[in-house]
């Protein structure tokens, strides 16, 4: 029993040097991770924003119509079905790095969620205090700034990091446009192993190991952050 | 005693050349011969409506009249066919699958019914030629085929990229994603009837033999199988089902 998982842990691992399947699909599940996360930071922060502008002040019209297109468009369909559209169609007659392509899909994915994240973090400040700014005299955009988006990124990091690490699980599927990512090693070895417990668990367990780290930093930021709340 | 002995021996002897339909036979479940395949591998199998069609398909399914069983047919991704044949959730595997050494360890191959070779797609403009010439391009394969492995192996990691069907592969080739397809013969020349600008070149990657897995150890049913298609070749049978599929060069 124990020669046999022996076996199986060179087999799959160890000949031909397969581990380097899932160090390097770690690596490239990370750098998918990271770069479209920052991605759809900035397209999350600037749509809660535009959202915003129009919902107080009634300005921005057809670019809240646009950002309600995307949002409705994006949160609609799948994140997999995103990804090949954009591999095989919009850029069906280039050759352009997978990496960039998939950090494009799920940054895109990702920035319709946190869009979401960021205004109901705006919404989470009271409004009597965007009244009492413009009533002190400050513009719009310096309520916003000095007064109501310290409170809301506070408000909403937490569930920021959660976007993060749904975000690092579903970017298991880039290996739809053949990159290869985490998952997509594992299914390498599976292909060449042919046996499916050691490189699925090994999968699993790999992901289950970034997910718990990254739940931990989210927990001593939440910790930090509630520090001076008297609430 | 000694008749006892007798019925008892007949009695098991009756029950394993039975086949299907009996509950000792080499099949799961008795009655049905379940097939994994993955059916994006034209002409072999691929969807038509919604039937699995294909020269496996047909073959599988005389297979399966010789010996009296229900075919049913399973299409699942080509690389989770031997551990589905393994496991015993399908009986046999039947997926234009070549014999080598690594999937010997996981199963037990059938006699070879088909022999198919490994060509390689090129746009016409690309100025390949040769095999040599494919050093240090992007070459595509579909993961898990014996393409992919002597692939992998001959032009290494960096220069080829897994897509999870052939199909796909192809149409990497032709938005320009990959330099060139190598893929079983057989599929290769529907892709290139039905894609434009695509060409085969004339030589050949490798050739290999395509044979039925089934569990290790099951030799009942693989013997069934053998018998089954030594009597399809002996009859003709195996030839037209090919014939049907592949027009003569």
């Amino acid at each position: 029993m124990f020669e046999d998982f022996k076996q199986q842990l060179i087999l799959n691992f160890v000949t031909e040097d397969r581990w380097r399947y899932l160090a390097n699909g770690l690596l490239v599940t990370l750098k998918l991770t990271f770069f479209a996360v920052l991605l759809g930071l900035v397209i999350g922060f600037t749509i809660a924003i535009i959202r915003n502008i129009y919902d107080n002040t009634g300005k921005l019209k057809i670019l809240n119509f646009l950002c309600n297109v995307y949002l409705t468009i994006i949160r609609g369909t799948p994140v997999v079905v995103q990804l090949m559209i954009i591999y095989f169609v919009i850029f069906g007659s280039v050759r352009i790095d997978k990496a960039l392509t998939a950090i494009l899909a799920f940054g895109i994915n990702s920035g319709a969620y946190q869009a979401e994240i960021f205004r109901s973090g705006i919404q989470s400040i009271p409004r009597g205090q965007m009244e009492a700014g413009r009533s002190l005299g400050f513009s719009y955009f310096r309520t916003m700034v000095y007064v109501i988006m310290p409170q809301a990124v506070k408000n909403v990091i937490p569930t920021l990091l959660n976007e993060l690490i749904t975000l690092l699980k579903e970017t298991s599927v880039a290996g739809y446009i053949a990159l290869e990512d985490l998952t997509k090693g594992g299914d390498i070895i599976r292909s060449r192993t042919y046996s499916a417990f050691l490189p699925l668990i090994a999968v699993a367990l790999i992901y289950l190991v970034m997910v718990l780290i990254l739940e931990r930093i989210v927990k001593l930021i939440e910790r930090r952050l509630n520090k001076n709340d008297k609430r | 005693m000694k008749k006892l002995l007798g019925i008892v021996m007949s009695a098991v002897m009756i029950m394993s050349i039975a086949g299907c339909g009996k509950t000792a036979s080499g099949t799961a479940q008795a009655g049905v011969l379940v097939m994994a395949t993955n059916a994006e591998f034209p002409p072999y199998e691929y969807h038509e409506g919604s039937q699995i069609v294909g020269i496996d398909a047909e073959i599988a399914a005389a297979i399966a009249e010789k010996m009296g069983c229900e075919l049913q047919i399973e299409d699942i991704a080509f690389d989770s066919i031997i551990p589905e044949v393994s496991s015993g959730k399908a009986d046999m595997g039947m997926a234009g699958m070549t014999v080598t050494e690594d999937r010997k360890t996981n199963v037990d191959f059938s006699d070879t019914y088909a022999i198919a070779r490994q060509v390689v797609i090129v746009k016409e403009d690309s100025g390949i030629t040769s095999l040599d010439d494919l050093e240090g391009l992007t070459i595509g394969v579909q993961q898990g085929t014996t393409g992919d492995i002597y692939a992998s192996e001959e032009f290494g990691d960096d220069h080829i990229e897994r897509y999870a069907k052939g199909m796909e592969a192809v149409q990497a080739l032709s938005q320009g994603k990959v330099d060139a397809v190598i893929i079983d013969n057989e599929p290769a020349r529907v892709f290139v009837s039905e894609n434009e600008g695509l060409v085969i070149l004339d030589e050949a990657y490798a050739d290999e033999e395509y044979a039925i897995a089934v569990k290790k150890g099951n030799t009942e049913l693989l013997n069934q199988i053998n018998a089954a298609l030594s009597e399809l070749k002996a009859d003709g049978t195996l030839d037209a089902i090919v014939a049907k599929y592949i027009s003569a060069e």
